[in-house]
């Protein structure tokens, strides 16, 4: 993909070398919130913050004034590689492919349980 | 920001082509437009402007409310009124959050709101003059927003659609806390119930305001409902907010100002009064009542912040080099 400094996402970006010029601020940072044990943390939004400390810091206040995690991440925005939406086909196409991957491919014989 | 700026650069002919196909199945299936797929350019731009103006609205919106803080009548109050401030502030970061995933920069969004380049919603252009203004604020302006809110968790634009879900969870919080505001005081002395009417009288019709223009003057509807951005018109939002104001005003033991508010069986709703619209036009023209002093007091904040962003870049900077000698 072509695309001048990657910012402002709400998603993975490619290109994770180009800093996040553009921006006259503070780099951005996306965050993701764990809302409790037992589950992934799980993409919530992004903020600007002038280093992981910070948005860290910001990121509790902006993110989780009402309980919503037990754990952050902020991870710098301009360091995560995207699949680029012009290659979904076929970047996902050999997934279609292979109907037997799912247990539904089978047949099952009259009066076997448990399978 | 996805690169969608090149990409529409690159694809004007995509406009009729199979990227537009594409885009129209998605908003045609109820599926969601996300940060890095094709969109038309008037999408893009009347999202960000929308989403922009929204945000700056926010911001601008602590105004009205932190002039209360120190003169909230009781600790209680206070708690509830300096948290509310603050979540007014975390909507204004969802939405510049969810405004950068369309390519532009919240630096440039801030710039635009300081130099007049963008709007914020004229509804904060009014004082607030009593306590009782808190609970009318909280009950009618919050109670408006989230009549036009929660049809916009539903947006074709997904990363919009999923900063208004956070919004609307905690914006209920808010039209309550003004309700019980409202309700203690109206409930209270009879100067204490004439200074609720009083707010009420004020704020009826600016609230009535903020689902904007009637149908016929909203030349962008059938656009944006096209685009699965607006879901209902304006006029069938501010018709609902009327209906669910009546009983509840009835409660507050409080008259809405509106000689000709009555009951239409016919219809099944509320018959309401003629809006003075060149009112509303005035205000967002730049001569409501607090323009110059929010724009002035809202620069004022942001270059006074300054040092403490430069202050923060010069701690970053120097934590870096330091890192990278140990290292």
């Amino acid at each position: 993909m072509t695309g001048p400094a990657q910012r402002g996402t709400g998603e993975p970006v490619s290109e994770p070398n180009v800093p996040t010029a553009g921006s006259k601020g503070w780099p951005l940072w996306e965050v993701f919130v764990r809302a409790r044990r037992g589950l992934s943390h799980q993409h919530v939004g992004s903020l600007h913050a002038p280093d992981a400390a910070m948005a860290l810091r910001n990121a509790r206040d902006v993110y989780t004034r009402r309980g919503e995690g037990v754990s952050i991440w902020v991870v710098p925005a301009a360091a995560i590689t995207a699949s680029s939406p012009d290659e979904k086909d076929p970047f996902f196409d050999p997934a279609l492919d292979k109907a037997y991957r799912h247990p539904t491919f089978y047949d099952v014989p009259e009066g076997v349980s448990h399978l | 920001m996805y690169g969608n700026v090149d990409r529409i650069e690159e694809s004007k002919e995509a406009e009729t082509g199979a990227l537009r196909e594409e885009f129209d199945r998605l908003v045609a299936d109820e599926q969601r437009i996300e940060p890095r797929d094709w969109m038309p350019e008037g999408y893009r731009k009347t999202l960000i402007r929308q989403i922009a103006q929204h945000a700056h609205s926010e911001i601008i919106g602590m105004q009205p409310e932190g002039n209360w803080i120190t003169r909230a009548p009781s600790l209680r109050r206070k708690a509830i009124l300096i948290a509310k401030v603050q979540d007014e502030a975390g909507h204004g970061l969802y939405l510049y959050s969810a405004a950068e995933t369309l390519g532009v920069d919240r630096e440039d969004l801030l710039d635009q709101l300081h130099s007049g380049r963008q709007k914020y919603s004229s509804i904060f252009n009014y004082p607030t003059l009593t306590w009782a203004d808190m609970g009318a604020i909280g009950w009618l302006v919050d109670g408006a927003a989230i009549m036009n809110q929660v049809p916009l968790c539903r947006c074709s634009y997904g990363p919009y659609g999923r900063a208004m879900v956070r919004i609307c969870k905690e914006e209920s919080f808010h039209q309550r806390q003004g309700f019980e505001i409202l309700h203690t005081i109206s409930h209270g002395s009879a100067a204490q119930h004439d200074m609720a009417q009083d707010a009420v009288n004020r704020f009826w019709w600016p609230a009535l305001m903020m689902f904007g223009p009637p149908d016929a003057d909203s030349p962008h509807s059938a656009q944006s409902t096209a685009w699965g951005i607006k879901r209902f018109s304006n006029d069938e939002l501010r018709q609902r907010f009327v209906d669910m104001c009546v009983d509840q005003a009835r409660v507050l033991g409080l008259q809405l100002p509106d000689p000709d508010l009555r009951w239409n069986a016919e219809r099944e709703h509320y018959d309401f009064g003629a809006i003075d619209w060149s009112e509303l036009n005035r205000v967002i023209k730049g001569d409501g009542p607090c323009n110059a002093d929010r724009m002035a007091r809202r620069v004022e904040a942001h270059e006074e912040g300054a040092w403490v962003r430069e202050a923060a870049n010069a701690y970053a900077a120097k934590h870096s080099r330091a890192a990278e000698v140990a290292a």
